[in-house]
C-alpha cells in the first residue's frame, strides 16, 4: 500500500481503487492460508486422524454417504447402535457437514484426485475456517468498511475459541456451521444495506445451509427477529428491513422444514415463535407506514384507532392459540438444551445427561481469556465505535455481541458463537483506532513541515492499517453513493449525510499529539503481537490433541498411549461381526466407527432409559449386571480405566454420573449407597455397594498384581478391595497401558437336573420377583 | 519312543515296471534334512543319481505325496560338480509335471539336467523344497500359559519313483521338547535332531508315514492376503504401498487374555504369541509409514543401511493363535535404483518379488505395478509362474488412466524374494501433461476473471 501512498496526487482514483482491490484480495488470500495452516498443528504434531467422539460419528456417516449415495443416506437405519432399538440416521442427523464433505469428496474423485474420505473429513474444518474468515471480512465490510473487515478476518482466522473446534481432524458440525452463521449474517446485513431481493433469497439459502449444519441455527432465527424488532422500536423501519426480514422468514422456514431432523419443528417449537411474532409485527408496521403514506394525517389518526382495536383482538386470539399450543407440551415446547440456555440451572435439576457433558457447563473467567484473549479488551472499544454513527448494520453487530456474551456465559460450548462477534468488534475497534492514530500523525506531520517529506518512518510503521482505513472510507462512500443512486432510502439519507460530514469534522477534531499517537500505535501493535503469539500457542499446544491418542513427555522421550485404537482394532479383528459391545455412552461413536461393532448406547443421547439401563448395569453387582447385559444380547463389556498410567477421564471418575442417570430411571440404584459420608472414594473406606459394583470389579480386576499394592494413580490411593474373582465375566483383552479393558460375558451355566429341582422350591419365587425388580429388561 | 509302533506301516506303492525311463535311473544315496524350527518347513535333499540304463537321461522326476503337493511353495534343484573345496553349484530347471499313471495322486516335479546323464554316469543334486501350512497344532486350542505343540507328518523314507540304495532322514526340531515320534527302526533322537535310517535298498514309491509331535513356539505369522502396489513416477521416485492382512496361524487362543500375566511373566505366558515383526526394505528407503485404517501405529523403528533397511514394528496388540490384524506399510525409494533403460530403448523396472516380512507365509500375494500414464506394451519377466493381468487405474488428474500390471501368486515364502522385471515403453513428453493441464486451468481462471471484470452485464445502462 506504500505504493499507493506514494502515487502522485494526479493519478486517477480508479487506479488507486484497483490497487486497493488487488491488495485486499491478496491479504484475504493470505488470511485464508493463515486460517488453514494454523489448524494443521494437529496433523503435524500427531497425525491426520479424526478427533474425539462426535467427529467419528460424522466420519462414519460420511463414509456411508460416499459409499451408498444420497438416497440410501436419507433412508439409513443404523442397526449398529442403540441395540436393539437402532437409529434412523437420515432423519436424526444434521446433514450439512456430511453432505458438504461428501460433495467435496465426490468432486475430487470425479476429477481423479483420489483422496480418501478420511482425508477430506480431516481437512474440511480448516478449509471452512478460511471461508469463515472471508465471510467475516464481508460482514464487517458491510458494517464498517473493508479496513475493519480485513482486521476482523485476520483476527477470526486465528481466534483460539474457533480453533478449538476446527483444527484439522475436528470434523464436527461447528466446523461448517460457523461459516454458515457468519455468512447468513453477512447476507442479512447486505440485504439490509441494499434492499435487494436477490440477496434476500441468497440469505434464505444460506440460512437453509445453516439449518442443515447445526442446531445452533435457532440463534439466527432468534437474533434476526430481535434486531428487526429493535429497528422498529427505535424508529428505523424501512422497506429494506422488510425485504431483509420477510422473505427470510417465509423462505427460510419452508426450507428449514425440508431438513428431516427439523421438519415440522420449524413451525411447532417455541424456539421459532419469536420470528413469527416479529413477522406479524413487521407486517403491521409496514401496513401502518403504507397507510400513513397514502392518507392525510387526520384520516390516519382515525385509521390508527380502528386498526389498533382490531389488531389487539387478532393479537389476543393468536396469542391465546399459541399459549394453548405451547402449554400442551410438557417442556413448554422448548428443547432441553434451549431451556438450559434460558434457565442455566434447568439441566442440572432435571436432565443429568445434559449436565454430565463438560462442554455444557458454564465457563470460568480464565476460559474467556484463553479463548478470546485480548479481544475481550477490544470488544468494548468496538461497541463504542459501532455507536458512532449507529447504523442498521452496526446495531445488528452490537446486538449480536450482547446476545452471544450471554449465551457463552451459560454454556462453555457457545463461546464459539461469541468468537466471531468478538472478532468483528475488535476488528472495528482496531481499524478505527489505527484510523485515528495514523490520521493524527499525518495531520501533525503535514502541519509541522509544509514540504511533503514522504520518506518518513512513522508512516512505515503501519502502512497496511493506514491504507486499509483509507480504503474503509472509500468503501463506505462507494456504498453510499450506490444507495443514493438507487434512490430507495429516503429515510436513511438524512441520517447518513450528517454522519459523513460529522466524520470529516470529527477527523479534524480528533487530532492527538504526535508522540501519543506513535506510542499508542506501538502499543496496539504489541497487543496484536501478543494475540498472535497466544493464538499460535493455543493452536499448537492446547487444542491440537486428538484425544484418542495421548502423549506424555518424560525425561526419556515421548511416550505414546494408543490404547483406545489398540483395543478398537482388537475388537474389530478378533470378535464376531455381529457381537454387541456395551460400554458407557462416551465410547459408543468410536466403537461403531473404529471397531465396527454394535453398541448399546452412544453419544447421541436420545434415549435416556437405555443409557440408564447401562448405567444401572455398571452400578449393579456382578450377577445382576450379567442378567441385564445378557438380556441385551451383550457379548463384550468395555471399560476405560486410567489407574495404571494416571489418565483422569476414565470410567471410575465418570461413574457417579452412571449412578445418577441409572438411579433416575431405576430407583433401586441410590447415589447415597456409593458415597461414604458424601464423599466418592474407592479406597478401603468405600461402601460395600461401591466395592461390589460391576464397574469397580471390571476396572480393578487383577490390578493389584501390577504393583503388589493396587495403587491407583488417578485417585492417588490404594484401592479398597484388592483380591477378588469374577464369576460372570472373563477378561479377554486389556490394552498395553491398561486403559481399555474388555470383558466377555461367560455363557450361561448348564443346569444340572437334580440341583435345579432341589433349588426350585426354595428359591424360585424369591429369585424371579427379585430379578423382575432389578432387571428392567426381564 | 516306540509308542507309536502301530502306525508303522510300509505303504509300498505298486511299483510300475512299465514306467517310462523310471528304471533307468537309480538313487545311490539320499540324505534328507528337514528343518522344523519355524512354521516354514524347509527340506534339503541331497541325491546322488546314477544312470543304470542304456540311453542317456535328460531329466529326472521328484515325487511328492498328495498331502504335501498342495503345500509346496517352492522346489529348487542344484547340480553339484567338483570336489569338496571347489564345489560348483549349477541351478537346474525345475517345473511341475503331470504323470498320467501317478500312483495315489502323487505330484511330480521334473528336473532337467544341465547335460544329459550318460549311461553309467552319476550326478549329485541338491534339492530344496519348502512346505507351508504343514505343521498342525495339537492341541488345536491352547490357553495363554501353554506352549504350542504341533504335528508334522511325513514319510521316513523319501518318496521317489526310483530305487534308492541308501537313505537317511533328519528332522530338526526347534527345541528339545519332543512329545513323541513314530519309530521306524532304526530311528533315534539326540537333542534337537531325530534321525531315521539309514535304510538300505528301498523299492520305488516306498512310503513309511511318521508323525513327529513337538514344541514349536516360533511366530506362526501368516499373511492371508498381501497387496503390494508399486507406483512408478518418472519425476523421481517409486511409491510402494503394502496392504497386509496378518493372522497367527498356530494353535487357537482359548479363553482369557490376561495382560498382567503377559506383562509380568513373559517367559511362560503367551510363548507362542508374537508382537514384533521385521520387514526388510530396500536401502535408501524414505517416507516410511506404518498405519492401519484407523490411523498411525506408533510402534516401529527403522534402521537404514547400505545393503538393506530394516523396519522393526509391532502390530497394535500381541497376536495370539487365531487373532488377526491388518496394517499398511508404505515407503518411497529413489527411482534411479530400480528403473533402467533396456538396450532396445524400452524401460524396465527391476524390483523384488515377494513379501518383505521375514519368516512369513503369504497365502495370496497380489503385486500391482502402476506404470506412468501413457506407458505402452507392458510385459513382466519372472523366474517362476504367476498369474498376470492388466488393469487401469486413475490417479491424480489422470485422463486416460495408468496401466497396471497385476501379478498374482499363492503360497509365497521368503525364498520368493527374487528380482523381477517389468518392461514398458514410455515417452518423456507425457510427463508434462499434468503440469500443463494445471497451468492452463489457472490461465483460464485468470482470463475469465479478467473478462468478467471488463464485461458489463447490466441490462439497464446506468
Amino acid at each position: 500500500m506504500a505504493a499507493v501512498e506514494s502515487l502522485p496526487p494526479g493519478t486517477p482514483s480508479a487506479m488507486r481503487n484497483a490497487f486497493g482491490t488487488v491488495l485486499s484480495a491478496l491479504i484475504l488470500v493470505l488470511i485464508g492460508v493463515l486460517a488453514f495452516s494454523i489448524r494443521l498443528f494437529s496433523v503435524i504434531k500427531y497425525e491426520s486422524v479424526i478427533h474425539e467422539f462426535d467427529p467419528y460419528f460424522n466420519y462414519r456417516v460420511t463414509q456411508f454417504l460416499s459409499k451408498n449415495g444420497i438416497y440410501e443416506f436419507w433412508n439409513w437405519f443404523d442397526d449398529r447402535t442403540w441395540y436393539p432399538l437402532g437409529r434412523v440416521i437420515g432423519g436424526t442427523v444434521y446433514p450439512g457437514l456430511t453432505l458438504t464433505a461428501g460433495t467435496i469428496w465426490w468432486v475430487l474423485n470425479a476429477i481423479n484426485i483420489p483422496l480418501s474420505v478420511e482425508t477430506v473429513c480431516v481437512f474440511t474444518a480448516p478449509v471452512f475456517s478460511a471461508f469463515a474468515s472471508w465471510a467475516t471480512y464481508l460482514l464487517t465490510k458491510e458494517v464498517k468498511g473493508s479496513g475493519a473487515g480485513l482486521a476482523a478476518a485476520a483476527l477470526l482466522a486465528m481466534v483460539p475459541s474457533y480453533i478449538s473446534r476446527s483444527v484439522a481432524g475436528s470434523y464436527d458440525n461447528e466446523a461448517v456451521a460457523i461459516f454458515a452463521l457468519i455468512f447468513t449474517f453477512y447476507l442479512y446485513i447486505k440485504t439490509l444495506n441494499t434492499g435487494s431481493l436477490f440477496y434476500a433469497t441468497l440469505n434464505a439459502i444460506a440460512y437453509f445451509y445453516m439449518v442443515c449444519s447445526w442446531g445452533g441455527y435457532t440463534f439466527i432465527i432468534n437474533l434476526i427477529p430481535m434486531h428487526v424488532l429493535l429497528c422498529i422500536v427505535t424508529g428505523r423501519y424501512s422497506p429494506r428491513l422488510y425485504i431483509a426480514y420477510a422473505p427470510l422468514v417465509v423462505l427460510g422456514t419452508l426450507l428449514a422444514a425440508l431438513v428431516p431432523v427439523v421438519g415440522f419443528n420449524a413451525v411447532l417449537t417455541s424456539e421459532h415463535f419469536a420470528s413469527f411474532l416479529v413477522f406479524i409485527i413487521i407486517h403491521v408496521v409496514a401496513l401502518v407506514y403504507y397507510i400513513k403514506g397514502i392518507l392525510t394525517p387526520k384520516m390516519f389518526k382515525v385509521a390508527v384507532t380502528l386498526v389498533v382495536s382490531i389488531g389487539l383482538v387478532v393479537c389476543l386470539i393468536v396469542v391465546a392459540v399459541l399459549v394453548a399450543l405451547v402449554a400442551s407440551s410438557p417442556t413448554g415446547g422448548w428443547s432441553g438444551r434451549s431451556l438450559s440456555l434460558l434457565d442455566p440451572t434447568y439441566a442440572s435439576k432435571y436432565i443429568p445427561i445434559i449436565a454430565s457433558v463438560s462442554e455444557h457447563q458454564p465457563p470460568t473467567w480464565p476460559s474467556y481469556f484463553m479463548d478470546i484473549n485480548v479481544l475481550a479488551f477490544l470488544v468494548p472499544a468496538g461497541i463504542i465505535a459501532c455507536f458512532s454513527p449507529l447504523s442498521d448494520a452496526s446495531s445488528f453487530v452490537v446486538l449480536y455481541i450482547v446476545m452471544s456474551v450471554y449465551f457463552s456465559g451459560v454454556m462453555v460450548r457457545l463461546m464459539l458463537v461469541l468468537a466471531p462477534a468478538a472478532c468483528i468488534m475488535s476488528g472495528i475497534a482496531l481499524s478505527q483506532a489505527f484510523d485515528v492514530f495514523t490520521g493524527s500523525i499525518k495531520y501533525q506531520l503535514s502541519s509541522k513541515s509544509k514540504d511533503d517529506a514522504e520518506d518518513n518512518t512513522s508512516t512505515k510503521n503501519a502502512p497496511k492499517d493506514d491504507a486499509s482505513s483509507g480504503k474503509a472510507d472509500k468503501g463506505e462512500e462507494v456504498a453510499k453513493e450506490r444507495l443514493s443512486k438507487k434512490g430507495k432510502k429516503k429515510e436513511r439519507e438524512p441520517a447518513e449525510k450528517p454522519s459523513v460530514k460529522s466524520k470529516i469534522v470529527k477527523k479534524k477534531a480528533l487530532v492527538l499529539p504526535l508522540e501519543a499517537s506513535i506510542v499508542a500505535l506501538l502499543l496496539l501493535i504489541m497487543l496484536g503481537a501478543f494475540y498472535v503469539i497466544h493464538c499460535v500457542w493455543a493452536a499448537a499446544e492446547a487444542y491440537s490433541a486428538p484425544s484418542i491418542v495421548l502423549t506424555s513427555q518424560s525425561h526419556d522421550g515421548l511416550h505414546v498411549f494408543d490404547d483406545f485404537r489398540e483395543s478398537y482394532a482388537w475388537l474389530s479383528h478378533n470378535t464376531d461381526v455381529d457381537d454387541k459391545v456395551a460400554s458407557w455412552w462416551d465410547y459408543g461413536y468410536q466403537t461403531t466407527a473404529m471397531a465396527n461393532r454394535t453398541v448399546i448406547v452412544d453419544n447421541n443421547t436420545w434415549n435416556n432409559t437405555h443409557i440408564a439401563t447401562v448405567g444401572t448395569a455398571m452400578s449393579s453387582p456382578e450377577k445382576a449386571a450379567w442378567e441385564i447385559f445378557n438380556s441385551l444380547d451383550v457379548k463384550y463389556v468395555l471399560v476405560v480405566f486410567g489407574g495404571v498410567i494416571g489418565y483422569p477421564s476414565d470410567d471410575i471418575n465418570k461413574f457417579l454420573w452412571m449412578v445418577r442417570i441409572g438411579g433416575g430411571e431405576f430407583p433401586h440404584i441410590k447415589e447415597a449407597d456409593y458415597l461414604r459420608d458424601g464423599q466418592y472414594r474407592i479406597d478401603s473406606e468405600a461402601t460395600p455397594t461401591m466395592l461390589n459394583c460391576l464397574m469397580y470389579k471390571l476396572c480393578y480386576y487383577r490390578f493389584v498384581e501390577t504393583d503388589g499394592k493396587g495403587y491407583d494413580r488417578v485417585r492417588r490411593t490404594e484401592i479398597g478391595k484388592k483380591h477378588f474373582k469374577l464369576t460372570h465375566f472373563e477378561e479377554v483383552f486389556t490394552s498395553h497401558h491398561w486403559m481399555v479393558r474388555i470383558y466377555k460375558l461367560k455363557p450361561q451355566k448348564n443346569r444340572i437336573r437334580g440341583r435345579v429341582k432341589k433349588l426350585k422350591q426354595k428359591t424360585s419365587s424369591g429369585v424371579s420377583s427379585k430379578s423382575v425388580k432389578k432387571n428392567p429388561w426381564m | 519312543m516306540a509308542a507309536r509302533n502301530w502306525i508303522f506301516a510300509v505303504a509300498v506303492f505298486l511299483s510300475l515296471s512299465t514306467f517310462s525311463s523310471a528304471q533307468d535311473l537309480q538313487i545311490v544315496n539320499a540324505e534328507r534334512r528337514i528343518d522344523l524350527s519355524s512354521h516354514i518347513v524347509k527340506a534339503f535333499l541331497t541325491l546322488k543319481v546314477e544312470n543304470i540304463g542304456k540311453d542317456p537321461a535328460a531329466d529326472m522326476l521328484l515325487a511328492f505325496p498328495p498331502t504335501q503337493i498342495k503345500n509346496l511353495a517352492m522346489v529348487q534343484a542344484l547340480a553339484v560338480t567338483g570336489k569338496k573345496k571347489k564345489k560348483i553349484y549349477l541351478p537346474l530347471d525345475v517345473k511341475p509335471s503331470e504323470q498320467p499313471d501317478a500312483p495315489n495322486d502323487a505330484g511330480y516335479f521334473l528336473v532337467s539336467f544341465a547335460t544329459p546323464l550318460g549311461p553309467g554316469e552319476a550326478v549329485t543334486l541338491e534339492v530344496l523344497y519348502i512346505l507351508t501350512h504343514s505343521l498342525e497344532p495339537f492341541p488345536v486350542e491352547i490357553t495363554q500359559s501353554e506352549s504350542q505343540l504341533v504335528y508334522y507328518r511325513d514319510s521316513a523314507v523319501v518318496l521317489s519313483p526310483y530305487r534308492i540304495k541308501q537313505q537317511t532322514t533328519f528332522f530338526k526340531t526347534p527345541s528339545t521338547r519332543v512329545e513323541s515320534f513314530t519309530s521306524v527302526e532304526p530311528a533315534n533322537r539326540a537333542g534337537k535332531e531325530i534321525k531315521y535310517g539309514a535304510y538300505e535298498d528301498r523299492a520305488p514309491y516306498s512310503y513309511a508315514p511318521v508323525i513327529v509331535h513337538f514344541e514349536n513356539n516360533s511366530p506362526f505369522a501368516v499373511v492371508e492376503e498381501l497387496v503390494r502396489e508399486i507406483e512408478i513416477s518418472h519425476w523421481g521416485s517409486l511409491q510402494i504401498t503394502e496392504n497386509y492382512r496378518l493372522t497367527h496361524g498356530g494353535a487357537r487362543h482359548k479363553g482369557v487374555f490376561s495382560r498382567v500375566e503377559y506383562q509380568s511373566r513373559r517367559s511362560i505366558s503367551g510363548s507362542s504369541s508374537f508382537n514384533a515383526l521385521l520387514a526388510v526394505l530396500p536401502p535408501r528407503v524414505n517416507s516410511v509409514y506404518y498405519r492401519d485404517n484407523i490411523g498411525n501405529i506408533s510402534t516401529s523403528h527403522l534402521r537404514t543401511g547400505f545393503k538393506k533397511s530394516e523396519l522393526e514394528f509391532e502390530p497394535r496388540y500381541p497376536l495370539f493363535g487365531g487373532w488377526k490384524a491388518t496394517f499398511i506399510i508404505g515407503y518411497r525409494v529413489p527411482l534411479e535404483d530400480y528403473l533402467f533403460e533396456a538396450p532396445d530403448g524400452r524401460r524396465y523396472l527391476n524390483f523384488t518379488f515377494g513379501c518383505p516380512l521375514v519368516e512369513t507365509i503369504v497365502n495370496k500375494l497380489t503385486l500391482k505395478v502402476v506404470l506412468p500414464e501413457g506407458s505402452k506394451d507392458p510385459s513382466a519377466v519372472l523366474p517362476f509362474a504367476v498369474n498376470q493381468d492388466l488393469q487401469v487405474k486413475y490417479s491424480y488428474l489422470d485422463i486416460v488412466g495408468r496401466t497396471v500390471v497385476v501379478l498374482q501368486k499363492d503360497n509365497v515364502v521368503p525364498t520368493h524374494n527374487v528380482p523381477f522385471q517389468v518392461y514398458y515403453t514410455f515417452k518423456p513428453i507425457y510427463m508434462l501433461a499434468e503440469p500443463l493441464m494445471l497451468v492452463s486451468a489457472f490461465f483460464f481462471v485468470f482470463v475469465t476473471s479478467l473478462a468478467y471484470v471488463h464485461i458489463d452485464l447490466n441490462i439497464v445502462k446506468k
